[in-house]
């Protein structure tokens, strides 16, 4: 009954929270067992990006990924989703500011599309990363879901469910 | 992607988007209850509990109906599922990437220790 959804608390892992702060923005946060050097490494060093940016559930594979972190710089990840084309996400850094700030243009659905802003602030040796998306207006955001990713997880969740009524069937 | 009206889950959220309006709701997950008593829980003016319940209603959370002098509140025809659904297919979205994160964090962070003690000797 609550428009925050959080992950259940576990002993060791972090909780990951999404809220929808304003009808054109989602905001999710999430505490990362590290210094906000490290994470802001890992968000920017193509290398380090590609090793966990997509999720393993939605059976995207990377083809390729490029990020040049630099205001103005560009990055672009391409998939093979299982089409005959790679589909491609890609935009510009519009502000870096390293350990502390940074925010890229999301430009795959055509001019005008959101804006995700990634503050990371640290506090005894973990860091507090606040993940921010932006929509120009509220209709995208309702149309957005999660994007491409979207369909994928809810091809997931459709799964889960059949294993769940099969196992149910089965008597379990 | 996301199947129903955009305009009623931005009534949805825009009803959720206030504390004492999840708290009426939360209420009348437990029982029907009138204005008043909702006024009365959340010690509010009657006017501002209308305010709060015309909102509800509008985004189909919440009916009323008047019964004598007594209006009385139930939740609507429309669930918090749709909301909640949508809210939480993004969340483990993003969830399942932070825990990768984390162990990227992880193994850069034991790098960096063994360069450092590396260093010291």
């Amino acid at each position: 009954m609550n428009a925050k959804i959080e992950s259940k608390p576990g002993a060791v892992k972090n909780r990951t929270t999404v809220e929808r702060t304003s009808d054109r923005e989602v905001t999710v946060t999430r505490t990362i067992n590290g210094p906000a050097r490290i994470v802001f490494e890992a968000f920017t060093r193509a290398e380090l990006l590609k090793r966990w940016w997509v999720p393993k559930s939605l059976g995207m594979k990377l083809l390729s990924c490029d990020v040049d972190a630099r205001v103005g710089g560009k990055y672009r990840l391409e998939f093979d989703v299982g089409g005959p084309e790679p589909v491609a996400f890609f935009g510009t850094y519009v502000e870096v500011k390293p350990y502390s700030r940074l925010a890229w243009t999301n430009e795959e659905g055509g001019e005008g599309g959101p804006v995700t802003t990634v503050t990371f602030e640290e506090q005894a040796g973990k860091t507090l990363v606040v993940l921010r998306e932006r929509h120009p207006s509220k209709e995208a955001l309702d149309a957005a879901g999660t994007g491409a990713a979207d369909a994928m997880l809810e091809t997931f969740d459709q799964l889960d469910e059949l294993l769940v009524e099969l196992g149910e069937s089965s008597g379990r | 992607m996301v199947q129903y009206l955009p305009s009623q889950l931005d009534a949805s959220f825009a009803a959720l988007s206030d504390a004492t309006r999840r708290g009426v709701l939360e209420q009348l997950g437990r029982a029907d209850a009138s204005i008043t008593d909702l006024a009365e829980k959340f010690h509010m003016t009657l006017t501002g509990m209308k305010k709060h319940v015309g909102v509800l209603e509008q985004a189909g959370l919440v009916t009323t109906k008047k019964i004598g002098r007594v209006r009385t509140c139930q939740l609507g025809p429309r669930r918090l599922e749709d909301e909640t659904a949508w809210l939480e297919r993004y969340r483990r979205h993003w969830d399942e990437r932070f825990d990768e994160l984390e162990k990227v964090v992880e193994e850069l962070k034991r790098k960096e220790k063994r360069n450092e003690r590396k260093n010291r000797k």
